[in-house]
């Protein structure tokens, strides 16, 4: 005989609903549910069909950040940092970062309530039963891995410090500097990125968040004020910074389709 | 201005019980609890339940009001449309004794569990000095009522009797975080105890308890997820390990 878990179990008060909400909880789950998997389905596109991630004309020189460090011996004038040969096309060209971006994302505190909550129902929202009758949340594999999140993080800086050269180099064609919307795209998605990065738990904790008495490191403590005053937004910049990738990363096709496309400003 | 609400409030104990439809008057200004004592001095005087500020500070109306684990004296009225039926239950992840009235006591025994506050050596009490600066992270989890809302709703135990041996609870890791980041705390082991003891590693930070809490404790963002991070340092970290080892971290 099943024994019985969760809200029906013997002692607790013998409620026939399993919950009683009546507000629309399935919304919030769903549209993280349909979010999420709208940007990884473009991103994988993007990232396997290796075309239209670059363009350089006379006064600009954009590269996409799905793209970026370009390594392939196919990415040309793209190759900021070298080459290791010819990338078949299911091998990513900036396989040196995708796959850190990715993990630091997949084990980031908020994303993991979103998917927790979203794609495991564990739960799908507050007082709402989950499916599943065992639980052992993060204390064994695959989940405790999400306790790497802080080294992922330092790669991650380490990545923005690459998009953010990408974004300088974005103003430099092959005859000299200029101003697009182009760039300012790429700009805004760098600050961004910068912002969500910087605004990560484990930033926080880095900062000064692991100490005790923060008046004795008033610079640790201005920096921890900091990176708490980015995490209070770390929600809405991990939602803000998915739409920026993907902004940015369509525009720079679209330009590469259609260089003249690009509305200019200087140059 | 007042009106005629309709409610269906949970009527029984553990051997079996059932939503009873009652009409309530309801007056401008009014809270659910309120309407309750209204029910209770009109229709339902052996309605149990559990009361005593009525201002949000004492933390024992706890119940579930529309499926969502919320404190009677601070759920207005006017948030719910008049022609709505309002559900009313005991909290859902304890044993009820009567009607809304629900045994907490698994609360006060995890409580009883948590090492007590530590001062350094030599400092006896009204010796304390401490700066502002320091200490406030801990003040914002005392503003806790202990109304067990989030405990209530923390899907680890709510969903998973079987856990509660093993999970304190939220309420029970912001003591575990008030405690460690406190200036004037001695003890170097509640980050090990959060794991080992208190089961934090249950917790999968869905934030709920930050959703129910009346006092709006940032629960998970502010003590558990630092909490997490500490209990990195202690345990799976090698780099905090091997930087404690060679004398160049010091905690």
């Amino acid at each position: 005989m099943e024994t019985k878990n969760g809200v029906d179990t013997p002692g607790r008060a013998p409620i026939a609903q399993p919950h009683l909400r009546t507000d629309n909880w399935r919304k919030a789950p769903l549209w993280t549910f349909i979010g999420l998997t709208a940007f990884v389905v473009y991103a994988t596109i993007r990232v396997f069909t290796q075309s239209a991630y670059f363009v350089e004309g006379a006064n600009f020189h954009y590269l996409s950040p799905f793209a970026s460090p370009c390594l392939s011996d196919s990415c040309g004038a793209a190759a900021e940092f070298g080459t290791w040969g010819t990338f078949p096309q299911l091998i990513p060209l900036a396989i040196l970062t995708l796959p850190f971006i990715l993990l630091f994302r997949l084990t980031c505190y908020y994303y993991r309530k979103a998917y927790y909550r979203a794609f495991w129902m564990s739960p799908a929202a507050c007082a709402v039963p989950e499916p599943r009758a065992k639980y052992s949340g993060e204390t064994r594999f695959p989940l405790i891995m999400q306790n790497a999140h802080r080294y992922f993080f330092f790669i991650v800086v380490g990545v923005s410090a690459i998009n953010t050269f990408d974004a300088v180099k974005s103003f430099h064609g092959t005859e000299g500097f200029g101003l697009g919307l182009g760039n300012i795209i790429i700009v805004v998605n760098v600050i961004l990125l910068w912002s969500y990065t910087l605004g990560c738990h484990s930033c926080r904790h880095i900062t000064a968040g692991r100490i005790n008495h923060f008046s004795k490191h008033p610079v640790r403590y201005w920096l921890y004020q900091k990176a708490s005053k980015l995490n209070g937004k770390h929600m809405q910049l991990a939602w803000i910074t998915l739409g920026t990738l993907v902004l940015t990363d369509a525009y720079i096709a679209l330009i590469s389709l259609h260089p003249n496309f690009d509305l200019r400003f200087i140059g | 201005m007042s009106h005629q609400a309709e409610f269906k409030v949970w009527r029984g104990d553990s051997d079996g019980g059932d939503l009873k439809d009652y009409t309530v008057e309801v007056n401008d200004g009014e809270v659910l609890l309120d309407v309750i004592h209204r029910l209770q001095a009109t229709q339902a005087p052996d309605l149990g339940v559990r009361w005593n500020c009525k201002a949000g500070k004492c933390g024992s109306c706890s119940a579930e009001v529309n499926g969502k684990p919320s404190l009677m004296c601070m759920t207005r009225m006017n948030t719910f449309d008049p022609n709505e039926t309002v559900s009313v239950t005991p909290l859902r992840a304890f044993p009820v004794i009567r009607d809304l009235v629900t045994d907490v006591s698994f609360n006060y025994e995890k409580a009883r569990q948590i090492p007590a506050f530590s001062p350094p050596e030599g400092v006896g009490p009204g010796e304390y000095r401490m700066q502002q600066v320091d200490v406030e992270r801990s003040q914002e989890f005392r503003k806790c009522i202990e109304c067990f809302l989030c405990q209530d709703v923390c899907h680890v135990v709510r969903d998973h009797d079987d856990n509660k041996q093993a999970f304190a609870g939220p309420r029970f890791l912001i003591r575990a975080a008030e405690l460690d980041m406190h200036p004037l705390d001695s003890r170097t082991d509640r980050a090990v105890f959060a794991r080992d003891e208190q089961g934090i590693g249950l917790c999968n930070i869905t934030k709920c308890c930050t959703e129910v809490c009346p006092e709006h404790i940032k629960i998970t963002d502010n003590a558990i997820i630092p909490m997490k991070e500490r209990v990195v340092d202690k345990k799976y970290d090698p780099l905090v390990w091997l930087g404690s080892k060679i004398g160049i971290r010091h905690d």
